[in-house]
This record gives C-alpha cells, structure tokens and sequence, in this order.
C-alpha cells in the first residue's frame, strides 16, 4: 500500500460524530463553565450515558481515554489504523469543542488512561466502568517525578499512603484516584508504583480546588492522603521494585498519554485557526494557497504560517498514534508530537487572539478563552522542556546523567 | 556619462537609490575605481593575489545556448500522450514506503553518500556538477523514474511519491548536485504528465536512452516578490507559433541544457513552452547565487525566441502550469528534508565530541535542546512533505498541503541550516565543514520556483 498521510478513511464516522457533539454539545456551555469554575457541567452526565452507549453498540471507539493500549495477540502484519488513532482524532475533535469539558469527561480521566496502560487482566475488569483522576504532582515536585515523597507502606494486605498530591485533574469529581506513591525512597525510581484510590476510602481528603488561567470547567484539586489505607491488589502492575527496569514501567505510561495531550492542543489551536479564517475571510482576507506568502497581506500571511504548524503538529501527532497502532515505540515521537503540539498551541492561539484584534481579546468571542486554555496543554503530561529534553537524550543517545 | 554621474551610489552593490554621498563618500568611492582600473596592473602596482579570478562570476561568461541535438519529430499532434494512473490508495494511513520505493531510495542513499557528497564541496566551488556524478546518477535512472512505462520509463503510477523521496536522499548529499542530478528527469517527468503523443515521442527517447540531454524547469525570474503565477516573459502568437520574450533566473544547468520548459504568459495566462536550446534568440549567462552553486545556476534571456504552435506543453488555460508550479514546491520541500537530515546527521556527533568547560557540549541544555528542535521540525516538514506527494501521487488535489509544506520547509528550513552553523561555532562558518554550504542551500527552499519537479 501506498504512503498515505490523509485522516483514515474508516475513522471518518467517528470523527465526525465527535465534531457534532463537540459543535452542539460542548460549544454552547462552553463560556458558561468557563465563567462558572468549580461547578460541575451536569450537561456532561447525559454525553458520557451518549459515549458509553456508542462504546457498546460498537459504534464508536470512545471518546479517547479509554483505550491507549498495545494490542499484543494480534497476529498479522497488515498496517493498523486503531484506536491510538481513533483516539487522538476523536480528541482533537472534541477539544475543538472545548479543552476544559474533555478533561471534565466522566470516565475519561487520565487515571483512567493508566489503568488502561499498566492494569492487568484482573484490574481491568475489576476498574472498569469507573472515572479515575490522577496525581502525580506535588508540592515540591513537579517535572522531576521520579522525586516524589509520598510513600506507601505495605501493612498486611493493605498499602498506608502518606502525602499531598496537587494538580490533579477532576480530582474532586472522579470516583477513582491513581496515585503515584514510592514504596522505599532510597530505592529511587524504581520504586514508584501506582495504587488506584477508590472515593472515599477513609484518609484521603479533598483539600481545595484550584482557580486557574484555563480550562475553568475543569476541576483541580489538592488531594491530602494522611494513613491512608488502599488494598495491596490496588497497586497496579507488579508490586516488584525492578532496579534495573527503573522508572520505564511508570514512564511508560506518559508515551500513551502524550500524543493525547498533544490531541488537545491540536484541537484547541484548530478552534481558534478556524473561527479567525472565517473572521477574516469576512473582512475580505483570504490565503491563496498558490501565491508567495511575501505577496499576500500580513494577515494572510501569518494564517498560512499558523496553518503549516498546525499541520506539522496535526501530523507528528498521527504519528505517534499509528505507531503505537502497530505495535512500534512510539516515545520520541511521542515527545516530539507534544513539544510540537505545545507550543505551537499556545503560538497559534494568541495569534488568533492578535489578527482578531478587540474582537479577539473580548470574551465576546471565544478567541480569548481558547488562548487561555491552551497554555496548560504545553505543561501538563512533561513540559515543553521535558519534551525537549526527552527528545535530545534520545537523538544525542546520552543518559539523563550526561544530559541533566 | 559624467564621472560624477557614474558614482552616484545607489542602484547597484546593493545599495538603496534613495542613498546619497558626502564629500568623503565620493573620495573614498573615487579610490575604489582607481583601485579597479588596470593602470594599476600596468605599472605593476597591484600583488598577484589581487588578480582574483571568478570562474562564475556574472562577467565569466555569456553565450549562446549549447547547441542541441536534433530531436527528430515523431508522433502526431494534438493527440494526449501516455498518462500514468494515479497511485492507488485504500484510505489508511501508512507512512511505509512501498518495497519499490524502498528499493529506489535505498540505491539513492548510497549514491549520495559515496558519490554526490564527496564531490559537494569542490562543486559548490566550481559552479559545476562533475560529469561523473552526473553519470552515476542517470546510471541510478534518475531520469526515468518520472516517465511512463510504455515510454521505456519505470512509472507505472504517479511518481510524486517516489520523487519526493528519492529527491530527499539526494538532497541528503548535496543539494545543489541533487538539482543538477534531478533537473533532466524533471523536465522528463513534465513530458509524462502533459505532453502530446508527438512531444513524447520526440524528446522522450533522449531521456530514456545512454546519451541523456541536460535539461531545464525555467519558471522563476530575476523581480522582487516574483509571482510565479504571473511571469514577465510574454508568448505571443504568430502566424505559424509564437515568440518568447523575457528574462528567465535561477535556471539550472542552462548553459549545458538542450531543452527547456519555460514559463511565459500567454495572453494573460502562465503557460508551459518546450524550447529547444538551438532556438534562435536564446541567450544564457551564470548566474550563481548563494547557494546550490553546484547546479550552474544561469539566467536565460529569450528575445524575440520564435517556438512552433506545438510547443505548448499541456494546456493554455494555467492548468497545467500551475500543477507544474505545486509539483516543483513539492521537490523543493523534499530537498529542503534531505538536506535539513544531513544537518542533523552533522550535529549530533560533532556536539557529543566538541569539549567545553570540561564536557561535552551536547551535555548542555542550550546546545541539547537546539539539536531536539532541528529533530523535531526535521520530522513535521517531512511528514507535511509526505502528505502533499501522497495526495499528488493518488491524484487528489494538494494545493493547500503543498502550500503548507513551503511554508515550513522555507521556515523551519532555514532555521535548521543556521541553527547548524551556530552549534559549529567559528567551525561552522569556516569551508572546512559542510554545514555553511547547507545554510546558503536551505535559504534556496523559500526563494526556488521551477528548475526541479517530483
């Protein structure tokens, strides 16, 4: 077969079917929860009952937190386009909608990604169905998350946690929390291990929800574990602490979640591209594609620069996902698909915000919001410069202590 | 003209006409022209070393166009030649090249790293392609990948695809040696797409035979923000053709070329001319530029250059020009990645071997993280590159991806070319290393139209 880099053709459906929900469904509450943080977008209930319906009739592939998971039986060598594809195109989609709203997904949590990557059979089951936060920052921790002080302790069967995770998305709403815990920190990173949570499990408290630049309809929260008691078949993967495995097991999960964070961004700066191509196209700015740039208005001109970094971003993204589809590593690419993603998101946002002018900056249109929210898409799931550094170690082939 | 005249300083050196003298300017203006007078030569007052000799200079040479073979008519007009059918596609993304393009670029590769980038750097000095790259690149086949099967080509689909890759791994060795390499085949390739049954059975069998004719893409020209859909040379028609006149720039090989596809306007639309190099009124001159030295750029100067009515290649309505112009960006897109990989291919040993404050300098973030962004962009301009040639190949409309990969191969491009010379520092700027030629190359991508097509 042919090289072939245009969306796949039997995603068509799916992504279109996200496109309508994002256009009817999270468009028009958008700037409501924007306004209104903290409180929960009840209109979500009725999507998620809509998503998970789809996901059983086996019309859909879901809304893309669902499955990040490297399909290892199957056989044959035929090309995949599979659900690390479906799921960036249906995300990308939705944050089209609204970036804020798909982090507020019941049952589409990053935790809920985790457990997808690095549960095992039993978990699998024993998970599904919930909606899973999940915290890995703290208070003096952020990139370096192989640094991380909160402890568990094996007591009988049960693991005692102790310590505060901030940052963590749809902390107070999820009824689920993956928490990443050490269970011996002289042991470094080998010893970080992921425990699931269950709401309401005594000694795990809510402690404040965040006010935050974007994505405002999305909660943030503080989340305290003071002897916090989980059962030992909650910790997912092998509870062994594999020195010479390292951090990869807990890593790994980053190379599924990466290209969906870099979805977001490319959904998001597409929102903002395609309401200023429009805008302007009213005031009698369009781009020919065949002209010079230098030729065409400055306007112009920077629509068609925006638009080639999107599709860079549009396309390392894809990248990434096919890779994973066919069982290949994906974790340079995955790294440079939300570097890419990162920052051209925020380049293209506030560039829209700028050619729209007054129009762009008043929260009479979203234009503003869209540059808000964003921002957070080139931090969270490793910063620009973790990206950056993730991909030099990998293209220099130096070790994280050569190349600090 | 007054001496006073002749030193009015604007209009030339690069010098704005809106720039005046003061009194010391015109002293100093004044010694210069002494010191370019030959009086000084004369009286045996000038060092040997002055007497620099500039083999490409513009003043190196002007002449006529190289004699061309005589293409003997074949074949009947006005009738459509061989089309090959787009390549077929079942809508699933895939970026595995097929087992036959990566056969093609595996033979490439290998030319371009023991043949064409050996022979880089003297040709960039040279102005000139040595004739055994040149033929070890026809020996590859180069100028048949484009031409259909029935015409003894090796197409049997779309070659945008191939072409692109192909172009990327010559480019991997030398740029400018990749568009000598490449500019015959273009102009084969143009033959495949648009000509008649009689052009292809003219000038085809030249492009498919040992003696292959050198050959032009003639589409840029010498004005600032140059649109190349709206050329200066003008066609007019005639009773028995038409007559071309203008200025054509940056065409490759024009002094060597036998054949030429050039860009003229032809009441008021861009139109494609075959112009065998023999035709009376033709007029060729170097024309080197920065970079892509290796390809003897020439200007092209057509006065009065009489065609006959056959001479259209394709249509008269700007279709086929135009699909011309997008295929030619798309090469360009694809030379800019194979030479933005040599860069990156360049840096990374060099930084892991380069010491500074006792490491490493790859150790550092600062130099780190430049090397990740070249990799980065690297990848985003060949991705967008692919999806253009991809949708060019399965015959699906590309002008939007081709536009978009420009613009980032012309960005980014060049940001990876100066990038290089700064991670080499003082290195970087000196000839001793490659990557200054690469730097004056990549400035090419965001300037080029014509001279090359995939």
């Amino acid at each position: 077969m042919p090289i072939n880099l245009d969306d796949p053709k039997k995603f068509r459906p799916l992504v279109g079917q996200a496109h309508q929900v994002a256009m009817n469904m999270l468009r028009p509450i958008s700037r409501k929860y924007d306004r209104a943080e903290h409180e929960y977008p009840h209109e979500l209930d009725m999507l998620a009952a809509m998503i998970d319906g789809l996901a059983e009739s086996g019309a859909s592939e879901g809304a893309g937190a669902a499955g990040v998971r490297r399909e290892e039986t199957e056989a044959d060598a035929s090309v995949k386009n599979g659900t690390n594809l479906a799921s960036v195109m249906s995300i990308a989609e939705m944050c089209w909608g609204d970036v804020g709203l798909l982090l507020s997904m019941p049952r589409q949590g990053l935790g809920n990604s985790a457990i997808a990557s690095v549960a095992d059979e039993e978990q699998q089951q024993r998970f599904a169905g919930v909606w899973a936060g999940m915290a890995i920052t703290e208070p003096g921790v952020g990139s370096d998350s192989a640094n991380i002080k909160t402890t568990a302790t094996l007591d009988g069967d049960h693991y005692v946690l102790n310590g505060e995770k901030i940052y963590v998305t749809s902390g107070d709403r999820a009824d689920h929390i993956v928490v990443w815990a050490t269970l011996d920190r002289s042991l470094g990173r080998a010893a970080i291990k992921s425990f699931v949570v269950p709401k309401g499990t005594p000694g795990m408290r809510v402690d404040r929800l965040e006010h935050k630049l974007g994505i405002r309809a999305s909660d943030t929260a503080t989340i305290i574990f003071e002897d916090c008691r989980v059962p030992a078949e909650n910790l997912l993967g092998s509870p062994d602490v594999d020195t010479k495995q390292g951090f990869a097991g807990a890593m790994a999960t980053f190379d599924n979640t990466r290209p969906l964070v870099a979805a977001m961004a490319v959904g998001c700066a597409r929102a903002s591209l395609d309401l200023t191509r429009d805008l302007l196209a009213q005031a009698g700015v369009a781009v020919d594609y065949d002209r010079p740039a230098q030729n065409q208005s400055a306007a112009a001109s920077r629509l068609l620069q925006m638009e080639a970094d999107w599709e860079a971003a549009y396309l390392l993204m894809l990248q990434a996902a096919w890779l994973a589809d066919n069982r290949q590593p994906n974790s340079l690419e995955a790294s440079m698909a939300k570097a890419k993603a990162g920052r051209v998101g925020s380049d293209i946002t506030l560039g829209c915000v700028e050619l729209a002018g007054s129009v762009g900056y008043s929260e009479s249109e979203l234009l503003e919001k869209w540059a808000r929210d964003s921002k957070i898409l080139d931090i969270f799931e490793g910063t620009q410069q973790i990206q950056q550094l993730i991909v030099a170690r990998r293209v220099l082939g130096l070790s994280s202590a050569e190349l600090k | 003209m007054s001496l006073l005249q002749s030193l009015r300083p604007g209009g030339r050196h690069g010098v704005p006409s809106t720039e005046s003298r003061d009194p010391i300017g015109y002293l100093v203006a004044g010694l210069n022209r002494l010191a370019q007078s030959d009086l000084l030569d004369r009286v045996g007052l000038r060092r040997p070393a002055e007497q620099a000799v500039f083999t490409a200079t513009r003043s190196g040479f002007k002449t006529i166009t190289a004699a061309s073979r005589t293409f003997s008519a074949a074949g009947t007009k006005d009738q459509q030649g061989v089309r090959v059918a787009p390549a077929r596609t079942k809508g699933v993304f895939d970026l595995t090249p097929t087992e036959d393009e990566q056969m093609l670029v595996d033979v490439v590769r290998e030319l371009a790293e023991e043949v064409v980038r050996p022979a880089a750097a003297k040709a960039d000095e040279a102005c000139l392609a040595p004739e055994a790259v040149l033929a070890a690149s026809l020996e590859v086949g180069l100028p048949l990948l484009g031409v259909p099967e029935a015409l003894g080509g090796i197409s049997e689909e779309r070659s945008a695809m191939a072409g692109t890759l192909v172009a990327e791994a010559l480019a991997h060795g030398d740029m400018g040696l990749a568009v000598a390499a490449l500019a015959p085949g273009s102009v084969a390739t143009a033959l495949g797409l648009w000509g008649t049954d009689a052009q292809q059975q003219t000038y085809l069998p030249a492009f498919t035979g040992t003696d292959v004719p050198a050959a032009a893409l003639a589409l840029n020209e010498p004005t600032v923000l140059f649109d190349v859909l709206e050329p200066a040379t003008t066609a007019t028609r005639t009773a028995d053709g038409f007559v071309l006149d203008g200025v054509k720039s940056l065409v490759p090989q024009g002094a060597q070329a036998e054949l030429f596809v050039v860009g003229a306007s032809l009441e008021g639309r861009p139109v494609l001319f075959l112009v065998e190099s023999s035709t009376p009124g033709l007029r060729v001159e170097a024309d080197p530029g920065m970079g892509v030295r290796a390809a003897s750029l020439t200007r092209l100067t057509l006065s009065g250059a009489a065609v006959p009515a056959d001479a259209v290649l394709g249509d008269t309505d700007g279709t086929a020009y135009l699909e011309c112009v997008r295929l030619s960006r798309l090469a360009w897109c694809a030379l800019a990645v194979g030479t933005g990989q040599a860069v990156l291919d360049y840096v990374t040993p060099y930084v892991k071997e380069r010491h500074a404050f006792g490491e490493p300098i790859a150790h550092r973030q600062s130099v780190a993280f430049m090397v990740a962004n070249i990799a980065i962009e690297l990848q985003a301009m060949r991705l967008v590159t692919y999806k253009a040639a991809s949708r060019a190949a399965a015959g699906k409309d590309f002008a939007r991806e081709v536009a978009l990969a420009r613009k980032l191969c012309a960005d980014k491009g060049m940001q990876i070319g100066l990038d290089g010379v700064q991670l080499l520092g003082g290195h970087g700027f000196v000839k001793e290393h490659p990557v200054e030629r690469w730097y004056r190359d990549l400035r090419a991508v965001g300037v080029m139209e014509g001279s090359v097509l995939v």
